[in-house]
């Protein structure tokens, strides 16, 4: 088994190095729009500083109407979409375009929801202050919600780690694409335990990560 | 300094159009401590939010110091707002701030370069005794000292106007002493104008030079401190008077009591005692006084004292009628 285990390094190497490059990229492009996004629905919210009913329903519907369409059929649904962008449909690249596309929605949920966790006066003190609404954002809202958004990221995180796997079956590479080709096509064991054991390390040690963050920059 | 007019705010909810303030036109004057007072739900929020645009009036006018801020763009009225402090009674401080980052976030709102913030967020700091607490988190403060914290805050951009919404609800009786105290020297030292909301009534004697008192969204009675507290004519404001000047008698007393109870009360500028031994001499009653205090309005006192009288009816009534063109106000409370 051992033997079987070092014969498979090199393939399990690059495997993991195709989940990282999904997971981050998608995990990047989750920070860069569905954070913003986030905070959108958020500030556009009754009662707050930058309030619009129109904004807010609008964005809202886009991020429940991809956030209910299952993963597995957003992945097949966005092939043209993925083709378009990168000019392929197989490999980690063109897997991280629909990665991507569920993880926006998702990030933007939790930041939403971390953002509300701040107690509304203080928002109000800044505006009190006469504070700009980028202000409020950059300095009240972000610092406040900083713990949210951070486990908030982790979440993604390691949901992202888990489609990823589904992302492989159709061809995307990476942890989830080894384990399918030969734990469940060639019935190997020893693939399928390795697989879900590095899964199970990886899943862990980001949790770990994101707790420990969370946790150093909380100030309350 | 502030001036209101004529402004209503509704709400739209589910349950329908709640009113929040009811046509109410107040004028705040330059350099007073005004406050408000009113029970829980009286709209007094509100109106104070209105005062700085927090809340849209639904009708009427807001000027202060002569600027009519419904006509401001939002960048003007962001700016206008850096000349108007606001304290709240839940702090609402930055917890991810330090005290210093929580006061220097009020310069930065105005635009003030970072190289001169640091020096008047110490000022501040010195001003509200929390010079040595700059770089703790909010947490680690007691109310007390979060509320010195959110006075810096507000005092940051030399406002001319600040606005106190319950800011010593939350805090214990001595600890609302001293930010009251502080508030004085603020209102002393600054010359600016104070606007406080307050169910407690405490807290209006002890700083308010005027009052305005709330009931379901509208002023009720307006006045000078001392007028309100000398001669209420609203029930709803003797309530609140009474919460300060009454005292409990005990029942046992009043049992025991032969004679006729009453209750003066006596302004600052009359000699009380006076008054009662000129009436003793007059009159063949005889009077034993079993409970008195001076409370101080501000700086004016008024006296009030219960006593017992005794004699014949008719010479009672006469000593009473007496003493009711003497006193600045008379109550029998229990007849022989
Ligand atoms: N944002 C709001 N939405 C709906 N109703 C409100 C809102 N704010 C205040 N009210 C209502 O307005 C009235 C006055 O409230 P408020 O000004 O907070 O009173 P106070 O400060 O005197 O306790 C209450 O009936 C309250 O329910
Ligand atoms: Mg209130």
């Amino acid at each position: 088994m051992l033997d079987r285990i070092i014969e498979l390094l090199p393939e399990l190497n690059t495997a993991f190095l195709e989940t990282m490059l999904m997971v981050g990229i998608s995990l990047l492009v989750a920070v860069l729009i569905g954070l913003p996004m986030g905070i959108l629905l958020y500030v556009t919210d009754k009662g707050l500083f930058l309030e619009n009913k129109f904004v807010k329903l609008v964005v809202g519907i886009i991020v429940n109407l991809i956030r209910s369409i299952p993963f597995i059929i957003l992945l097949v649904f966005l092939i043209p979409f993925t083709k378009l962008l990168t000019n392929t449909t197989i490999g980690p690249l063109a897997a991280s375009v629909s990665l991507s596309v569920a993880a926006i929605p998702f990030y933007a949920r939790i930041v939403e929801s971390a953002a509300r966790e701040i107690d509304k006066g203080v928002i109000e003190a800044a505006v009190a202050v006469g504070a700009s609404p980028w202000m409020i954002i950059k300095d009240i809202i972000f610092p406040e919600a900083k713990p949210g958004l951070i486990s908030g990221l982790t979440i993604t995180a390691i949901s992202l780690i888990g489609y990823s796997a589904m992302a492989g079956t159709v061809g995307g590479g990476g942890i989830g694409d080894l384990a399918i080709r030969y734990g469940y096509y060639r019935y190997d064991d020893t693939v399928m335990f390795t697989t879900v054991i590095v899964l199970i390390v990886l899943v862990q040690f980001v949790q770990y990560l994101g707790d420990f963050i969370a946790k150093a920059v909380n100030k309350r | 300094m502030i001036t209101i007019e004529n402004v209503s705010k509704m709400f739209k909810t589910k349950a329908g159009l709640v009113t929040g303030v009811d046509e109410v036109s107040l004028d705040i004057r330059k350099g007073e401590i005004y406050g408000i007072v009113g029970y829980s739900g009286a709209g007094k929020s509100t109106l104070l939010r209105c005062m700085n645009i927090l809340e849209r009036p639904t009708t009427g006018k807001v000027w202060i110091d002569n600027v009519d801020l419904l006509s401001l763009s939002s960048k003007e009225l962001r700016e206008a707002r850096q000349s108007i402090g606001m304290i709240f009674q839940g702090f609402y401080l930055v917890s991810s701030k330090t005290v210093f980052e929580n006061v220097a976030f009020a310069l930065k709102a105005a635009g003030v370069p970072k190289s001169k913030r640091k020096n008047r967020v110490l000022e501040l700091l010195e001003l509200v005794g929390l010079r040595e607490k700059a770089n703790d988190y909010p947490a680690q403060l007691s109310g007390g000292q979060k509320q010195r914290v959110s006075i810096a805050r507000a005092l940051a951009n030399n406002p001319k106007v600040l606005l106190c919404d319950e800011a010593t609800s939350a805090l214990d009786p001595g600890t609302t002493k001293s930010i009251l105290k502080l508030l004085k020297k603020i209102n002393q030292q600054f010359g600016i104008t104070i606007v406080i909301i307050t169910h407690e009534m405490e807290v209006v004697k002890e700083i308010c030079n005027r009052c305005a008192v709330m009931q379901e969204g509208r002023v009720i009675e307006e006045g000078s401190t001392y007028e309100i507290f000398a001669n209420p004519t609203e029930p709803l404001t003797k309530a609140f008077i009474q919460t300060v000047l009454s005292f409990e008698l005990p029942a046992k007393l009043l049992e025991n009591c032969t004679g006729t109870l009453m209750r003066l009360q006596f302004r600052g500028d009359i000699a009380g005692e006076a008054v009662v031994s000129d009436m003793l001499q007059t009159f063949s009653v005889s009077g034993n006084i079993l409970h008195g205090k001076v409370e101080y309005i501000g700086e004016t006192p008024l006296g009030i004292f219960i006593m017992e009288m005794t004699g014949e009816r008719s010479e009672v009534d006469k000593a009473v009628a007496y003493l009711k063109e003497r006193v600045n106000q008379l109550e029998v409370i229990q007849h022989a």
